[in-house]
């Protein structure tokens, strides 16, 4: 398997040396100092830059997941011939009953769709919540009540994630706040499972990623020029009006943003679904975790994992061409 | 349809600070009417609360005689253009155009038509398709009133629109914001801080000074007929003359001054005693030539301090009782002027052009 690792690096290494062995290496520096980039920013700082995106992009994101798609086509399972490339990894995700090969791996491709519905729907909570909260900061408060207000949502994530997660099963749990709240109030007779129902995982994702949310709408808000809000206004416009006619359009990259960042990260959470998920119910990323590190099957895990990585940038494109978001409008 | 808009001792405070203080005002139907101001004078907050943006915090504001208090600016008969327009930068024009109405439920050809009516209406036909950032400052201008107008409003606002245009599109505005006001009928509520569009366009003006209500009359009263000091130095060039009054016989006051005594019409009723300043516009400033046909009276002798020629006219800056020059123009008669700075000359002018005014704040420069 380090064959392929060593592929890698030759093909990278010879692109780089092979012009420098063709020519002389003194016509080769003169030619590279041609170069706009290296000619606007020195040798030293364009060979550091490029340096560190390489190994950044290069060596720390593309080769492992490479290396990762090699793993997903060999036969990782115990006894198996690990030299041989296969397709039964991906396809074990779809046919996988193990007492009849043609049928469909039903618990899998369950949970794979659970995860990304509930995934949409976190999206959609964590947007209503933020929202409103992004439109206030950027447009009714000042300065100094504006960074209050993005302290308040800054500080509690220097709290770790897990540590969030353990409060948040405080809470939910049947002898938590709420339940014990409700009860006091005469609403409920007895306590709800919220952990059991999943409620709380989901209200633990939304707020995971609350900040991923609040912040690119509250940047594509913020530059929005109030005397437009007044405009629909003093030309009869309801509030909600506003809103979908001239606010969010305004705000559309950056809803975009926010959006894919937690839909991406919702339907990738480990964490959060292992310590607020209910006993019967998996996330997909569990399933994932437990061909790595329980079954044992790297292989399986990486076409499960590739799965799970193809089908969100799949969805979130297909929702981005529905909105008429360009890629580089999430940038903004 | 066109209405009136009133108001009744209405005062804007914001905190601490007066904004407007006590503004009594009856704007009639169908009137070109500019607030001019200096900045912070208040007027745009008068605007904005005839519009519904703020409420006064004493007093009313009656459009067509029924009280606003309470009323939101979605609900009002009015339509304000901003400063900075403020046009919708991701719909077309049309779009921005019949925004109103899309607002009020009209269908979408329907509106599409009075889009193209208003298009008609600011020349710019068949330019509905366009996107606002495709448009020249002139023609977003035009765009920003069609907007306002397809809602039909009784009282459309105006709030510095033309502050953004070069001088020469600012000219060419002015007219075509008079015409449009012809001819749609109704109410015009310009605010200014440049009295040339003021004096040139409205049927009245209203002067402010830190948020209060100066003077309010048309154009001519507002320059030739100056209640208070602050009108008098803000509307249009003038050079004040301060002392107190000696003199009062009929209309007309004297008072006493560093250059001797001056006279002039005694408008606001000054007596004997009171401090006063007088006020000379410069083209009521003239040269005395020679000393045999020196004037009785109102003849100022001071030192040239400079002389900008300006072609058909030579501007004339002399020493005067404070520190702000005495200005007046004489015009060129071919040979340029026998007058050199350093020099001391006199001048003079006729009692009926100057005007005597209790002393007060002067507006800056």
């Amino acid at each position: 398997m380090s064959d392929f690792l060593s592929v890698f690096l030759a093909v990278v290494l010879a692109l780089l040396v092979a012009p420098m062995l063709q020519k002389n290496t003194d016509t080769v520096w003169a030619n590279l100092r041609q170069i706009t980039f290296v000619k606007k920013n020195g040798v030293l700082v364009s060979t550091y830059l490029l340096g560190a995106v390489f190994i950044w992009v290069g060596l720390m994101i593309v080769a492992p997941q490479l290396y990762m798609v090699d793993f997903s086509f060999r036969d990782g399972a115990i006894g198996g011939d690990p030299e041989a490339y296969t397709l039964k990894n991906y396809s074990y995700l779809i046919f996988g009953r193990d007492s009849d090969e043609n049928l469909f791996n039903l618990l899998h491709l369950q949970i794979f769709l659970k995860t990304i519905l509930a995934s949409v729907g976190v999206t959609l909570l964590a947007f209503l919540l933020c929202y409103p909260i992004a439109y206030y900061l950027a447009q009714s408060t000042k300065g100094g009540t504006t960074r209050l207000f993005l302290i308040a949502l800054i500080l509690p994530f220097w709290v770790n994630e897990i540590l969030r997660a353990f409060a948040f099963r405080i809470l939910f749990g049947s002898s938590g706040v709420i339940n014990v709240v409700l009860m006091g109030m005469g609403i409920l007779d007895e306590p709800i499972d919220f952990i059991k129902a999943d409620i709380a995982m989901y209200a633990g994702l939304s707020y995971a990623y609350i900040l991923l949310m609040v912040f690119p709408i509250y940047n594509a808000i913020e530059s929005l020029d109030h005397n437009q809000i007044e405009a629909a206004r003093d030309l009869g416009s309801p509030w909600w009006r506003i809103h979908y006619r001239v606010v969010i359009p305004y705000a559309k990259p950056g809803i975009a943003s926010g959006c894919t960042m937690v839909f991406m990260l919702s339907a990738g959470a480990l964490a959060v679904p292992q310590i607020l998920g209910g006993p019967s119910s998996l996330w997909f990323t569990q399933i994932i975790y437990d061909w790595f590190f329980t079954g044992g099957d790297w292989s399986r895990g990486s076409a499960y994992a590739f799965v799970l990585l193809f089908s969100c940038i799949i969805f979130v494109l297909a929702v981005m061409k529905f909105f008429k978001v360009n890629l580089g409008e999430l940038a903004k | 349809m066109s209405s009136g808009v009133d108001l009744e001792h209405v005062t804007i405070r914001f905190g601490d600070f007066t904004a407007v203080d006590d503004a009594n005002l009856a704007i009639r139907k169908g009137e070109f009417f500019s607030f001019l101001g200096p900045s912070g004078c208040g007027k745009t907050t008068i605007l904005r609360a005839v519009s519904g943006f703020n409420e006064p915090t004493e007093g009313t504001i009656r459009i067509n005689g029924s009280d606003m208090r309470g009323i939101g600016p979605n609900k009002r008969p009015t339509a304000l253009i901003f400063q900075n327009l403020a046009l919708f930068p991701l719909m077309s024009v049309a779009d921005n155009i019949a925004f109103g109405l899309e607002v009020e439920g009209v269908k979408y050809i329907e509106r599409r038509r009075r889009a193209e009516e208003l298009l008609d209406l600011i020349a710019l036909s068949g330019q509905g398709d366009k996107m606002v950032s495709e448009l020249s400052g002139g023609q977003k201008q035009r765009v920003a009133i069609a907007r306002a107008l397809a809602v039909e409003p009784e009282v459309l606002l105006l709030d510095e629109p033309l502050s953004a245009l070069d001088l020469k599109l600012r000219q060419h505005m002015r007219s075509e914001l008079r015409n449009i006001q012809q001819r749609v009928g109704i109410t015009f509520i310009y605010i200014t801080h440049d009295q040339g569009e003021a004096l040139t366009m409205s049927d009245r003006i209203a002067v402010m000074s830190a948020g209060v209500i100066e003077q309010v009359g048309d154009g001519s009263t507002i320059y030739n007929e100056p209640e208070t000091a602050f009108v008098a130095s803000f509307v249009g060039e003038n050079n004040p003359f301060y002392g107190k009054v000696v003199k009062v016989d009929g209309e007309y006051a004297q008072i006493q001054n560093k250059f001797g005594l001056l006279r002039g019409r005694n408008t606001q009723d000054m007596s004997v005693g009171d401090s006063a300043i007088l006020f000379v516009r410069p083209e009521a400033l003239s040269l005395v030539e020679g000393n045999d046909t020196t004037p009785a009276e109102n003849v100022i002798e001071s030192t040239i301090l400079a002389e900008e020629f300006e072609g058909p006219s030579i501007h004339i800056h002399m020493e005067g009782d404070t520190e702000k020059r005495i200005s007046f123009s004489v015009s060129n008669e071919g040979k340029g002027t026998h007058l050199k700075v350093g020099d001391t000359a006199k001048i003079c002018f006729e009692v009926n052009r100057a005007i005597v005014l209790p002393e007060g704040d002067l507006a800056d420069e």
